[in-house]
């Protein structure tokens, strides 16, 4: 018995605009609106709607016995909103079949959960009701950006209530172990991880059109064929990507969608499609995955490296993640400044700007080279920590702050609270003046009343 | 194997780029043990270093002049009174009309680029015409246009393959105003070469649109540095914390783009107060800039120490926080290199032959005078890019060696020698291991 688990990950970067240091203190607005809108709806066009809706077509033929999973990040999903709604009708209709689970991701896609624990979960939180709210569902299985895991992470994924986690099956972690079980998290056995399978996941998200790949062309059979070849006990496969691999990196033209039409078909009993929740309800978790450092699906190393690598990028993140600096903008209400801090935290600014050769090119938006997406980026921060300062005094410390807010949010409950006693007051009130309007016509009824006060 | 070359400017007396790069050349080929290398040149000072041989040609004779040996013998600089006889022995025509002939029978050259220059490099063609008559060699290699006709004419004597060297064009000189004299010189001397190396790939193009040479006889030969002595790594850095340098050094002309310099030094002393802005150099644009400078209110911030010699110019670097190339077309460009040696992160200009080889600089369009503000401004508030340029820009450049240009060149000349003729495909085959 093998159970395949599909998931697809759903985010486009967010492309900054051009910002010299001029335009530092002066302009406010960072984003390339052009660039974006582009970018968004050639995505949605070549790739999210024709896959999504091959998904609901699936989904509509085979009912329960084909299942997906989808991770949206919330700047992504603002993207959507604005630039292509037609996306998420076709998420909703998926969502109705009930073969869909959306899993919860920190809503900027970034790295808080390297950079700020605080962050992090106030970040997975936001997304869970996002997706609550979208949805109907609260996601019970987190995947991190890029799918950053260690212990550590694992364990504030696991206080916050979440039952999984979705981890790369990298070599250097597994060692001997196989990414075909499910595992616990080292430090809190109540998490189950799903290890990503690489090799089956790049065969669809990387090779499949890839004419010189010695399983050139990759028919449906043949992968079916593999899973079922795996050993007897082995039987969680967890196939993860971009859900821009079905359409960009692999184009509609490579008939990849008509192959993972044909998965479900060609599948024999013994395969079967579930959720990620539904895989870890079945299978306990056969023993701990200890993690020490955090892997990623990124890149051959399977590290931050293309993200945290170069000291650039580690400049850039120390300055993003200033403990000072992300107090205050956790205590600030400004919707402007939270907007900026969810689309600067991004993982994609970090990976424009790596300097590892890593054999395939780097794609850096509208950045020619890591330079320029340093310093570009480095204005924009200098430019939103400049907002962020003046917002509070520099004496005030983020303790003093929280205090403060703490009590207003206090006296706002008090307040809150008198006021509903009064409206509840008005009410009774209001009961009884008609009454005494009834009182001057009719005076004996009024006499009752008076008495039954009493 | 054995060369001859022609050249115009050797160490230590050096005027422009070309004397180090005909240095470097001549040093990376000496390298190889084979290669036997007579260099010539108008006006040596007799302090060159010894591992190649120079004829001075100011002191060969092209008119029979009947002199005793005793008289004669320590009067040279470069060759000796050996060659000068085996010289006399192949006068080929009669140059008694010349000006300017001495008592040993040979034209006197002032050296340098004086205001005759057309007759100097015509008189170096002359004097080239007895050396390929009593030299034996394999090879010919011209560096620059003043050396074109001469190697032309080695050519025509001997039959050996030339090999000419493009420094620069007229068209990077006069952003594309040519000297029709000039270009005809170039063009004739491109016409006649087996091979025309080229400082970039930039160069290159413009020696194949503008002189409309065979691709397949053109070749990218990128100029390398040579490491930097320990005198020069001993200098100490002056550098005052609260302010930066950011630094201009080269001839202030207009090739060299000063001015797209003041406007973005204008652009970043708009925002910030703690830079200052070096002009190291001389040349005919200098009082103009210094007028823009005034003009723009920032001659304050803007110094302009003169031209810099030597280990001034080691210094200069040392002491700058970021180096600035704003070439508006430059062949090769060897200051970012050094500037790099001492650490000195660099913003150069697309326009620039050097940015070819290099990966860590900012390369900005030399007419964006908003990017260019804007790298320099971002260098030098952001201590983490500084550091990365430079920690990454020193481990660069010392894999750009001379050594591996002269196994490049060797490379040509093999070809050049096997079978008479060039084909740049069949060298990047060939030279795709030295990396």
């Amino acid at each position: 018995m093998k159970t395949i688990s599909l998931y697809f990950e759903i985010h486009q970067p967010i492309h900054l605009k051009r910002y010299r240091f001029f335009d530092i203190g002066t302009d406010h607005y960072y984003y390339d609106d052009y660039e974006n809108e582009r970018v968004t709806q050639e995505t949605a066009e070549r790739s999210y709607l024709p896959a999504l809706r091959t998904l609901l077509d699936m989904t509509l033929q085979y009912g329960k016995g084909f299942k997906v999973a989808f991770s949206i990040s919330g700047v992504s999903l603002e993207q959507l909103e604005q630039y292509a709604p037609e996306v998420l009708d076709v998420l909703q209709q998926l969502n109705e079949t009930g073969c869909v689970e959306f899993l919860a991701e920190p809503y900027s896609h970034g790295l808080s959960s390297l950079g700020n624990v605080e962050n992090f979960q106030a970040e997975l939180k936001r997304q869970a009701k996002k997706m609550k709210q979208l949805f109907g569902h609260t996601p019970k299985v987190v995947r991190n950006s890029s799918l950053i895991y260690n212990d550590e992470i694992g364990s504030i994924v696991s206080e916050m209530g979440f039952k999984g986690m979705m981890v790369e099956g990298a070599k250097h972690i597994l060692g001997w172990k196989s990414p075909h079980y499910v595992y616990s998290c080292a430090q809190d056995a109540r998490l189950s991880l799903l290890l990503r399978d690489y090799k089956l996941s790049d065969d669809i998200s990387l090779r499949f059109n890839d004419a010189s790949w010695s399983e050139y062309p990759l028919m449906a059979d043949k992968y079916i064929g593999w899973i079922q070849a795996l050993p007897q006990e082995e039987s969680v496969v967890n196939i993860m990507m971009e859900l821009s691999a079905l359409g960009i990196y692999q184009p509609l033209e490579s008939h990849v969608l008509d192959f993972l039409r044909a998965l479900p078909s060609i599948a024999p009993d013994e395969v079967q499609f579930a959720t990620p929740s539904e895989v870890i309800a079945k299978n306990r978790p056969v023993g701990p995955l200890e993690v020490s450092y955090p892997v990623s699906w990124n890149d051959e190393e399977r590290d931050t490296s293309s993200v945290l690598g170069n000291n650039l990028q580690r400049e850039a993140f120390n300055k993003l993640y200033d403990e000072k600096i992300v107090g205050r903008i956790m205590a600030c209400r400004d919707r402007r400044i939270q907007q900026d801090w969810d689309r600067l935290q991004a993982t994609d600014n970090f990976r424009f700007m790596t300097t590892k050769n890593n054999g395939i090119g780097v794609y850096r938006g509208i950045y020619e080279n890591e330079y320029d997406a340093f310093t570009n980026y480095m204005n924009i921060l200098g430019d939103f920590l400049k907002r962020v300062k003046d917002l509070y005094s520099d004496a005030v410390e983020n303790d003093e702050l929280n205090s403060l807010y703490t009590q207003i949010a206090n006296m706002g409950n008090e307040l809150n609270v008198k006021e509903n006693e009064i409206s509840r007051l008005r009410a009774r009130l209001e009961k009884y003046e008609p009454k005494e309007d009834k009182e001057k016509e009719k005076a004996s009824p009024a006499k009752k009343k008076t008495a039954r006060k009493k | 194997m054995k060369v001859l070359m022609f050249g115009w400017e050797f160490p230590p007396k050096i005027y422009g780029g070309l004397a180090v790069a005909s240095y470097g050349i001549t040093k990376g080929l000496s390298l190889q043990g084979d290669v036997e290398t007579t260099f010539c040149m108008p006006r040596p000072t007799g302090e060159e270093e010894k591992f190649l041989k120079i004829i001075n040609m100011s002191q060969v004779p092209v008119v029979w002049r009947d002199v005793n040996y005793d008289w004669i013998r320590d009067r040279f600089v470069g060759h000796t009174a050996e060659d000068y006889f085996r010289f006399r022995d192949h006068l080929y025509a009669d140059f008694n009309y010349l000006q300017g002939l001495d008592d040993l029978g040979c034209i006197g050259f002032a050296g340098g680029y004086p205001g005759n220059l057309h007759e100097e490099i015509n008189n170096f063609s002359i004097i080239a015409g007895v050396l390929a008559r009593s030299e034996q060699f394999d090879m010919i290699h011209a560096h620059d246009w003043l050396t074109y006709p001469a190697g032309v004419h080695a050519k025509m004597v001997s039959g050996k393959p030339l090999c000419i060297h493009v420094h620069a064009t007229d068209f990077d000189r006069s952003r594309g105003k040519v000297n029709p004299t000039v270009y005809s010189i170039e063009k004739n001397g491109m016409d006649h070469a087996d091979c025309i190396m080229c400082v970039s790939e930039l160069t290159r193009q413009t020696v194949i649109n503008q002189y409309h040479q065979d691709p397949r006889k053109c070749v990218a030969m990128h100029n390398a540095v040579y490491p930097l002595s320990d005198e020069i790594k001993s200098i100490e850095p002056h550098k005052n914390p609260d302010e930066k340098v950011v630094t201009y050094l080269g001839r202030i002309t207009m090739q060299k783009g000063p001015e797209y310099f003041i406007e973005a030094a204008k652009r970043v002393l708009d925002r910030t107060h703690n830079i200052r802005f070096c002009f190291a150099g001389s040349g005919d644009m200098m009082h103009a800039m210094i007028d823009l400078a005034a003009a723009y209110g920032i001659a304050d911030r803007c110094h302009f120490p003169g031209f810099q010699r030597g280990k001034q110019v080691y210094e200069c670097y040392k002491n700058s926080d970021v180096f600035v190339m704003p070439s508006v077309s430059e062949p090769f460009g060897i200051a970012p290199l050094e500037a790099m040696q001492c650490g000195c992160p660099c913003v150069i200009s697309k326009q620039s032959g050097c940015g070819e080889i290099l990966r860590n600089v900012i390369k900005v369009d030399y007419w964006d005078i908003d990017a260019m503000a804007n790298a320099i401004y971002s260098i030098c508030t952001n201590d983490a890019l500084h550091r990365y340029l430079s920690e990454e820009g020193i481990k660069e450049v010392e894999q750009i060696t001379w050594e591996k240009v002269g196994l490049r060149i060797r490379e040509c000349y093999n070809q050049l020698i096997s079978r008479g003729w060039f084909d740049n495909g069949d060298y990047l085959q060939a030279v795709k291991d030295i990396k």
